[in-house]
């Protein structure tokens, strides 16, 4: 018969937990488990990166709702358990259900410390524990007003940088004189204060909390030397307190937390206690890798191994602000019989200290660059005797034996028990050995089957990095295709990013987001500049060295290193004085081929690079300007001749086409974008092969999108139809906006329709009117900056060098 | 030896991250600068399909050739990743902001 497990809590270390009971002992006992919170398991170390908004809540869940039915799970959300009564052997919830348990696993966390001073029970006082504390911070930042967060450790650290990058002003008040004082010391607390009021995050050390200000609702903070800030928001995450009252209330064992022998069983043998609410040999934990540890040994135990048995190892402290890299182990005390090695490089920020002792490791604080910690890990677990290597030692292990850096050599250096996840505890060996005995080829399947870098995140680079070493070319990196080889991020990631925390020059990018290469490749640069263009077009200086040459030359380059020349010709239309000045100027520059576009325009080919600046200038005098057929930016409108000339027309579509025209030039987007409106259904512009097209009736103009005529041949989709030439204006500019905010570069609108839904932007350009608007609004701003014709530009001397040689010579040496 | 030192120009008249062509007996010379400053000048001629490198995106100490993006290293002037081919490197030599190139050390082996 099936024994009855009931768990009281529902964070990671029971998930965990029922985990390895699935894979050990997956039919021995019926599963209940109670959850206050109304809601799945999922990864709380990652609520950081929600607050920030790097990821969202769909991305951390760990176990959904179908895990749960799939193995005959019952979850109960939003219980909380009031009673246990251990002699009825049954539990009772805030709902009134009572269930009945042969094993009870007590999972109740941690309580965040409220430092009863006054008006800590205000409204704007929150605390930084879950899910709901996150949203009503995301929700309280949306003020973009002021925030303190009392307390300068991991947590309080982690919601001002979650804060800050959701637009607050943030001051965080702490109690001691350098930050995360129990994990660094003085010089890497310096450091990492440093580091954060460079972003614009206040601190105040020494700083103790006397009162919130305000009258039931915060409006500031006292502290004890009289000085006042004013805020809306404060955070209390000045510690946790093990969750140990029900325990207590059932007449368990308690201490700190509920009292546990190394097997995790409380004073009653059936009951066990997990996670932070649990107290071992003194100790209670609040990093993740000792509560997987518990999770193991209980769910050993639960299987009948009651040989299990948790032992305390030290656990690297890792702080989760993107940007800002800490990382410390260990006992890091000055002391008689102990030494320390120090690096410090001031210009790149960065700090490394190894505390030895007998000539062994037994501390490490690194700051700024903190790649090699596992290195140093490894060391202090095995007590190994670094008197060897101890003049390179603190250069980390690249610089072992004189080899040359490569970052793969210093993973495959590791010894196969070295500690690759320190939140799972998941040595190097089983990594390995996993993905060669079940053929793992992604890093979605490393994590499944291993859990290595599956929570915090943090080694994902070191797991790639064993995959690489391991499956050589068969890896395949990850699931989201990185942009280049620059970086690990797709470009969706990175255009979020750039967003998010309001990255507005290449440089930031890149150290921003730790791109791999000094100054990017010709992938990803012209990308981050179209990016960086569209999102910030008032504040971003374009950068013409990321641009491919088409786009620094403002002509098309062809196989011979000539270039092609083509001017606008709005909407199709010309004239004899265009016509004639086209004739002069290829009389003139001798220019052997003109040839009609496809986009109904004149092409001069074969121009030499140094006479453009001249050949703009003759056409400029005809009113010519740039046809931006070299650009990622608005081609072409064509039209049809309408109801100008055609007895079929139903409306002026060359007026349109002009207009459409005349509004969207000079706009940059991921990819080209070609047009065309046609008078009537009989299509003669060919509008329904285009990126975007209008269609002419009677009653309007339907607006059609995401065709293509090239690699790929697709009719367009209609978008929706409208009664006015200003609707149809409003409807092509909206979602050529919205195609530019989202669109990867390169990207042609087909494919980014493809990839968003067609319902999606139907709902966001047609359904929702105030959304159209702003897309709107947001192309009109944008084109303040985009509509300056670069060929008057270049003809008035602008990017000179660019036209000329920088110098001839060695001629006359040669005739000698 | 032949092969003779000829200055060319100041360094400032090359953008960063960018070329520029220097006219020369042997042929078009592009001379560029990396974002950390240094130099290098190599013939404007791709070795796959002779495409002008001095037109190419600067990235590190390579180039990418604007026709049909092979990376070339501007140090050694070879092709970079699976492609093969090499671009003839020019000697270059900086004196305070003025460039210098070196002429006639191919004329010599060609002759």
């Amino acid at each position: 018969m099936t024994e009855k497990l009931v768990i009281i809590g529902n964070g990671m270390a029971p998930g965990r937990m029922l985990d390895h009971l699935l894979e050990a002992a997956p039919d021995r006992y019926q599963v209940t488990i109670f959850n206050a919170e109304p809601r799945v398991n999922y990864d709380r170390i990652m609520l950081s990166p929600v607050l920030s908004g790097e990821k969202d809540y769909e991305q951390i869940i760990i176990h959904g709702d179908g895990w749960y039915v799939r193995n005959g799970i019952t979850l109960y959300k939003g219980h909380k358990i009031e009673a246990i009564d251990r002699a009825a052997k049954t539990v009772t919830s805030s709902e009134g259900v009572t269930e009945s348990y042969d094993k009870l696993v007590i999972a109740t966390g941690s309580n965040p410390l409220i430092i009863p001073v006054p008006g800590h029970d205000f409204a704007g006082v929150l605390t930084y524990r879950d899910l709901d504390d996150v949203n009503a911070m995301l929700l309280a930042a949306q003020s973009r007003a002021k925030a303190v967060v009392i307390g300068g450790g991991l947590l309080g650290l982690e919601a001002a940088a979650g804060l800050q990058a959701q637009g607050m002003d943030v001051t965080v008040v702490h109690l001691m004189p350098t930050l995360m004082e129990r994990q660094l010391d003085p010089a890497a607390g310096y450091l990492l204060q440093k580091a954060l009021e460079e972003r614009g995050i206040k601190v105040l050390t020494k700083a103790n909390t006397r009162k919130i200000l305000g009258n039931g609702k915060v409006e500031g903070v006292e502290l004890a030397d009289g000085t006042t800030i004013p805020a809306t928001l404060v955070i209390m995450a000045a510690g946790i307190r093990p969750n140990a009252t029900l325990a207590k209330a059932a007449g368990l064992t308690i201490n700190r937390g509920i009292v546990v022998d190394h097997a995790m069983r409380t004073s009653d043998p059936d009951i066990f206690a997990l996670g932070e609410c649990a107290e071992i040999g003194d100790h209670v934990y609040g990093l993740v890798a000792p509560l997987y540890e518990m999770a193991r040994v209980i769910a050993a135990n639960l299987a009948g191994d009651e040989a299990a048995r948790f032992v305390h190892i030290d656990t690297p402290t890792k702080l989760k602000v993107t940007g800002i890299d800490v990382y410390s182990l260990g006992d890091f005390a000055d002391g008689d019989d102990r030494e320390e090695i120090v690096l410090r490089d001031a210009s790149a920020g960065v700090y490394r200290r190894l505390i030895l002792k007998d000539n062994r490791i037994i501390g490490t604080v690194l700051f700024g660059e903190v790649g090699d910690g596992a290195w140093f890990n490894d060391l202090k677990k095995k007590s190994t005797n670094i008197s060897e290597m101890r003049n390179t030692l603190i250069f980390g292990p690249a610089f072992q034996g004189g080899g040359a850096r490569d970052p793969g050599a210093a993973v495959a250096a590791l010894p196969d028990d070295a500690e690759i996840c320190g939140c799972n505890g998941i040595c190097k060996g089983k990594v390995t050995g996993t993905i060669k005995a079940k053929g793992l080829t992604t890093l979605d399947e490393v994590r499944a089957h291993t859990k290595a870098s599956a929570s915090c995140g943090t080694c994902t680079g070191l797991v790639e990095q064993l995959m690489e070493l391991t499956l050589g070319d068969a890896f395949n990196r990850t699931a989201v295709q990185p942009m280049c080889a620059c970086t690990a991020l797709g470009h969706d990631d990175v255009r979020r990013l750039i967003v998010a925390k309001s990255l507005k020059t290449m440089a930031s990018v890149m150290q921003e987001l730790e791109w791999k290469t000094s100054c990017g490749c010709a992938k990803c640069r012209p990308a981050l500049n179209y990016y960086l263009v569209s999102d910030w077009p008032d504040e971003y200086a374009d950068d013409y060295q990321s641009r491919f040459i088409n786009e620094r030359a403002h002509a098309n380059i062809q196989k011979d290193g000539t270039f092609s020349v083509v001017p606008r010709m709005w909407g199709g239309v010309t004239s004899s004085n265009e016509l004639r000045a086209i004739a002069d100027v290829v009389d003139k520059f001798a220019i052997p081929t003109v040839k009609v576009t496809g986009g109904q325009r004149i092409d001069m080919l074969g121009v030499r690079k140094e006479d453009l600046p001249a050949v703009w200038a003759d056409l400029g005098k005809a009113g010519f300007v740039s046809g931006h057929a070299y650009a990622k930016g608005l081609r072409t409108v064509k039209t049809c001749v309408g109801t100008d000339w055609c007895r079929f027309g139903t409306q002026d579509s060359t007026g349109l086409g002009i207009r459409i025209e005349k509004f969207m030039w000079g706009s940059w987007t991921p990819a080209k974008v070609k047009m065309a409106v046609s008078g009537c259904p009989r299509n003669c512009a060919e509008a329904t092969c285009k990126d975007v097209g209008v269609i002419c009736v009677d009653s309007g103009y339907e607006i059609h999108f995401a065709g293509a005529a090239g690699l790929d041949i697709k009719g367009t989709e209609i978008l929706g139809q409208v009664k006015t030439e200003d609707e149809a204006l409003e409807y092509i500019v909206a979602v050529v906006q919205m195609y530019r905010e989202q669109g990867r570069y390169l990207e042609r609108i087909y494919k980014w329709a493809k990839r968003v839904g067609l319902d999606e932007i139907r709902r966001q350009i047609v359904q929702d009117g105030e959304k159209r608007r702003a897309y709107f609004d947001r192309f009109v701003f944008s084109q303040k900056f985009a509509q300056v014709d670069p060929w008057s530009e270049r003809v008035s001397g602008k990017d000179k060098h660019e036209f000329r040689p920088m110098a001839t010579v060695g001629f006359a040496e040669a005739a000698e | 030896m032949t092969m003779k030192w000829v200055e060319v120009a100041s360094i400032d008249d090359i953008p960063s991250r960018g070329a520029r062509c220097v006219n020369t007996p042997e042929g078009k010379i592009a001379v560029f600068r990396t974002a950390e400053g240094q130099v290098f000048a190599i013939e404007d001629h791709c070795p796959h399909k002779g495409g002008p490198l001095s037109q190419g995106i600067v990235h590190g100490t390579s180039v990418t050739c604007p026709l049909h993006n092979w990376v070339i290293s501007l140090e050694t002037g070879k092709a970079l990743g699976a492609d093969e081919g090499t671009a003839r490197t020019v000697p270059t030599r900086i004196e305070g902001e003025r460039l210098f190139i070196a002429l006639g050390a191919v004329v010599e082996k060609a002759a």
